[in-house]
């Protein structure tokens, strides 16, 4: 409870915590999970885990996207700006992820041209400024940031700048979702929906979840608060023996999104057939690639890409922590060969990975409680 | 990537309808905002701001509670250097 009183409404908070107790039946166990890797780090942050009475577990699931990108996918768009002398531009949260041949941050330093935007039309900005070199984008993240790669390819065909490309890498959560609903060791009662995504794609796409595989959804905020009213509301549904979808964070969050950035998405985007997601491997129509209409601004059709793959290490268990099969700790790689300086997995290369999240907080609040308790045995020895 | 940084429209431009000033902290910066085309935004309105581009329309407690998140998570320096990054005039803007 270390936090609590730090929080903004310390007294709901409390409250909702004795909520759950209430509502959780102690002869059984809850594993909810929550989809997106920013209530991941909020999670860890908050210690959130110790509000909680010990049968509810919270699984951390595949909401990361650096998390889940393929180190091929990178590994291919740093080596077609390299061979054609392209400048390449991504997020910040892409520059230290490990490549087979180093991260984009350590590429530069070898002498590609690797620039860091904090946003699509950064690059779009540089490709006009520098009209005579090509520009790749490589695009990254799921439906909060696909309407902007979208709206910049088409600012790039409005202005007629032809120097400027995109290397898609943009996922789309509901596949995923489903693909961990429909794996044989699937052990989930609930889940806490995401709250960014949703405010593009809205809560009504994720009916199926409730529907077809009767798991209560609740889509919610990033603040302890939110995450504890998340939890009572899916607590409330599994004791009434509902599955609905259910929206905590409507401050935000409209039912229906956000229909201008959908019609940019199907504007710019189709689904591809098939895309791998690291630790849970191939997913059909789970990415989103360039249409033909605007195959000029494609970098995997102006360019000829190697199409790289490099599979998960054996030894790495990604996919059973994303199934909340095992927790990250029980990996055996967990913190020994893998850790966030030298990640092996893919849940250990963000800090909103689910492994990363854990190494960095779980085990800073571990060496925090011995203090506490030497100074109680200190006091109780004076 | 997956911040959301909320920004209050000090200005709207009519050559630019996809355009806005937002403030943050006292910094100014230009945003996109044409995703928000379907709402009628006016100076004084607060929005949520992903990788350059306005995608929601909140209210002003829900800016401040989302500015205190941030500092709580320890990402509000990060959020302040994306907003850095963004251009400072509708002119930077291509």
């Amino acid at each position: 409870m270390k936090y609590v009183d730090d929080f903004r409404d310390p007294a709901l908070i409390r409250q909702a915590a004795a909520e759950i107790r209430a509502l959780a039946d102690p002869s059984r166990r809850y594993r909810l999970m929550e989809v997106c890797g920013g209530h991941t780090h909020a999670i860890y942050r908050f210690a959130l885990a110790d509000l909680l009475p010990p049968n509810i577990e919270l699984i951390h699931g595949p909401g990361c996207p650096v998390c889940v990108l393929p180190m091929g996918r990178l590994d291919d768009g740093l080596a077609v700006a390299e061979e054609h002398g392209a400048i390449f531009t991504t997020f910040g949260d892409v520059m230290r992820v490990p490549g087979r041949r180093g991260s984009p941050l350590e590429r530069k330093s070898k002498g590609v041209d690797v620039r860091m935007v904090y946003s699509p039309l950064d690059a779009l900005r540089i490709a006009t400024r520098e009209p005579d070199r090509h520009v790749i984008f490589f695009a990254i993240g799921f439906e909060t940031t696909a309407p902007s790669t979208a709206l910049t390819v088409l600012r790039a065909r409005a202005l007629g700048v032809t120097n400027f490309s995109v290397f898609c890498n943009h996922v789309t959560i509901l596949p995923a979702v489903r693909a961990i609903l429909e794996s044989p060791d699937m052990r989930l009662d609930g889940f806490i929906g995401p709250g960014h995504v949703s405010t593009v794609i809205g809560c009504q796409p994720f009916s199926f979840v409730a529907r077809e595989h009767r798991r209560p959804l609740v889509t919610s905020g990033f603040e302890p608060l939110d995450l504890l009213q998340a939890i009572v509301m899916i607590l409330r549904q599994l004791r009434a023996g509902r599955a609905d979808v259910e929206n905590q964070y409507a401050r935000v969050v409209p039912w229906d999104g956000n229909r201008a950035a959908l019609r940019a998405i199907a504007e710019v985007f189709e689904l591809r057939p098939y895309f791998e997601w690291r630790g849970l491997g191939f997913i059909s129509q789970s990415a989103l690639q360039i249409r033909d209409a605007y195959a000029g601004w494609d970098t995997e059709r102006r360019f000829v890409v190697p199409g790289v793959r490099v599979a998960d290490p054996k030894a790495a268990q990604c996919g059973e922590v994303l199934k909340g099969v095992l927790k990250p700790h029980e990996c055996k790689l967990f913190g020994c060969e893998c850790t966030p300086e030298r990640p092996i997995g893919a849940l250990m290369v963000s800090s909103e990975g689910a492994c990363a999240a854990h190494y960095n907080y779980a085990r800073r609040q571990e060496s925090r409680r011995e203090p506490v308790a030497v100074t109680l045995a200190d006091t109780a020895a004076t | 990537m997956c911040l959301a940084i909320p920004g209050q429209i000090v200005e709207r431009s009519p050559d630019h309808p996809d355009l806005a000033t937002v403030e943050v902290s006292r910094v100014r910066r230009v945003i996109n905002v044409a995703l928000l085309a379907d709402e009628p935004l006016q100076p004084g309105d607060w929005v949520l701001i992903h990788v350059g581009f306005a995608m929601s329309l909140i209210s002003e407690d829900a800016a401040r509670e989302q500015l205190r998140l941030l500092a709580m998570l320890g990402e509000d320096e990060e959020a302040m250097r994306e907003l850095d990054g963004l251009p400072a005039t509708s002119a930077d803007t291509p």
